[in-house]
């Protein structure tokens, strides 16, 4: 039975992880290629690494690092940030890496998720969607790292990526993101249920019953967090235990 | 041991580099005829598009030299498709190593298309599992599979079972990525550099 993925992004910044990270046992906590051996070993299914540098070498040091987590790292990982054509997506993918996240310059330019569905396949174009839920209880896109909103709803782009090709959707609740109160059900589930491709789910998980509700309420395929893998709030070990008692698919 | 990957239009040649070396063996990614044919053992990667890879091994004599390897041959993914009869992806003709056909899944209503994650393998009838607990979980990516067939080692189950794994003679397919199935991926491409 196909498992339901737990997986820990690393946010990068020249090189290094950031948003904190509290690992014994690792040599160097700043590290992303460290840590996400770490997390490798501890059973993460997956890893998201995603680059909010802004520079000019921006290309070349994704580049770089996806080689050195390829070499290290026994299973998928995603990389992004930033990513905006085809010859970005080439370049990483050569790189080593599994899946690449797209976010603003897809909604800008949506052909490009055809174009890269067309080039390298749908199964490594992962369409990430930061989502706000305004006072009229709609669900709104926001772009570039959720600081510029958009009229269009958050379901609406959801579709209409999945029927340019993406592979799969990694979406973000802004309201739930950094709160520890629990990831985004409705629209989690709304989006899941409304497209054929999976969707991973973002912002919230703080516990391990979140984590639950998210793929049963949720309908998620995938959960993701960060901070309280850092931080070691939640051990990956003991969630996908407490999953499987919970009766999920889940690999362990 | 020297082992060799068919280079080609495809996808993750890079991540089965690695994942060989993390096993101590250093591979050639090599087009080269006489280099394929020389090696103790060739894996045939692959992420891609069944129809656009055929052309370009056709165009190269890359097809018939590599259905005549007499080595231990792994194809991995769409590597292992197309050592089959036949790919509905664009329709596609393949190398006929296997008997089995590959087909695209159908939407069943609840089951999303293509299956993306870790599911679980099940049945084994090969070396190539030596040492694994039944149900071990490998990860998986892909919308169309071989059907079971005479020539199936493996089951997975996803809308409906299917081969995980195919073996026939000196060659071997797997549907899903030994290259990013953690330890278990690894023992089995362990297990393929160890058949004797």
């Amino acid at each position: 039975m196909l498992a339901k993925r737990i997986i820990a992004c690393l946010d990068i910044k020249n090189g290094r992880t950031v948003k904190g990270v509290n690992f014994e046992n690792i040599r160097d906590a700043g590290n992303p290629v460290e840590l996400g051996a770490l997390y490798a070993g501890a059973g993460i299914d997956e890893l998201v690494f995603l680059d909010i540098t802004a520079t000019n070498e921006k290309r070349k040091t994704l580049a770089d690092l996806a080689k050195k987590i390829a070499a290290v790292i026994n299973i998928p990982f995603t990389v992004g940030g930033g990513v905006s054509s085809i010859e970005d997506v080439r370049v990483l993918l050569q790189n080593g890496a599994d899946k690449i996240a797209v976010n603003s310059a897809a909604f800008k330019n949506p052909s490009l998720i055809a174009n890269l569905a067309k080039e390298f396949g749908s199964q490594c174009i992962v369409v990430a969607i930061d989502t706000k839920q305004e006072a009229d209880g709609q669900w709104y896109v926001y772009l570039n790292g959720g600081t510029v909103p958009t009229t269009t709803t958050c379901l609406a782009w959801a579709q209409e990526a999945a029927i340019l090709g993406a592979g799969e959707i990694l979406l973000t609740s802004m309201n739930h993101d950094g709160t520890k109160a629990g990831f985004a059900l409705d629209i989690t589930a709304a989006v899941s249920n409304a497209v054929s491709i999976p969707v991973i789910a973002s912002g919230g998980g703080g516990s391990m019953e979140h984590f639950e509700a998210v793929f049963k309420a949720g309908a998620a395929d995938a959960a993701l967090a960060a901070s309280i893998f850092h931080f070691k709030e939640i051990e990956v070990h003991a969630l996908k235990s407490f999953l499987l008692d919970k009766g999920l698919p889940i690999r362990l | 041991m020297n082992v060799a990957i068919v280079k080609y239009n495809a996808g993750n040649i890079l991540s089965v580099t690695y994942a060989l070396e993390r096993l101590g063996i250093s591979p050639v990614v090599t087009d080269h005829i006489e280099e394929l044919q020389k090696a103790d053992r060739v894996i045939f990667p692959g992420v891609g598009e069944a129809s656009t890879a055929m052309h370009y091994l056709t165009e190269r004599n890359l097809d018939t030299v590599i259905k005549n390897l007499e080595q231990p041959v792994l194809g991995i993914c769409l590597g292992m498709q197309l050592l089959c009869s036949y790919s509905e992806e664009n329709n596609t003709n393949c190398l006929s190593v296997f008997d089995e056909r590959v087909v695209s899944f159908l939407p069943n209503g609840t089951d999303k298309i293509p299956q993306v994650g870790w599911n679980t393998i099940s049945d084994y009838s090969s070396g190539l599992f030596n040492d694994l607990p039944e149900n071990a979980y490998c990860y998986f990516v892909h919308g169309y599979y071989a059907a079971l067939g005479p020539d199936t080692i493996a089951t997975t189950n996803y809308i409906l079972p299917y081969s995980a794994a195919l073996h026939k003679n000196n060659f071997y397919g797997v549907q899903f990525h030994p290259e990013k199935s953690a330890a278990v991926g690894e023992k089995i491409l362990q297990n393929f550099l160890d058949i004797v």
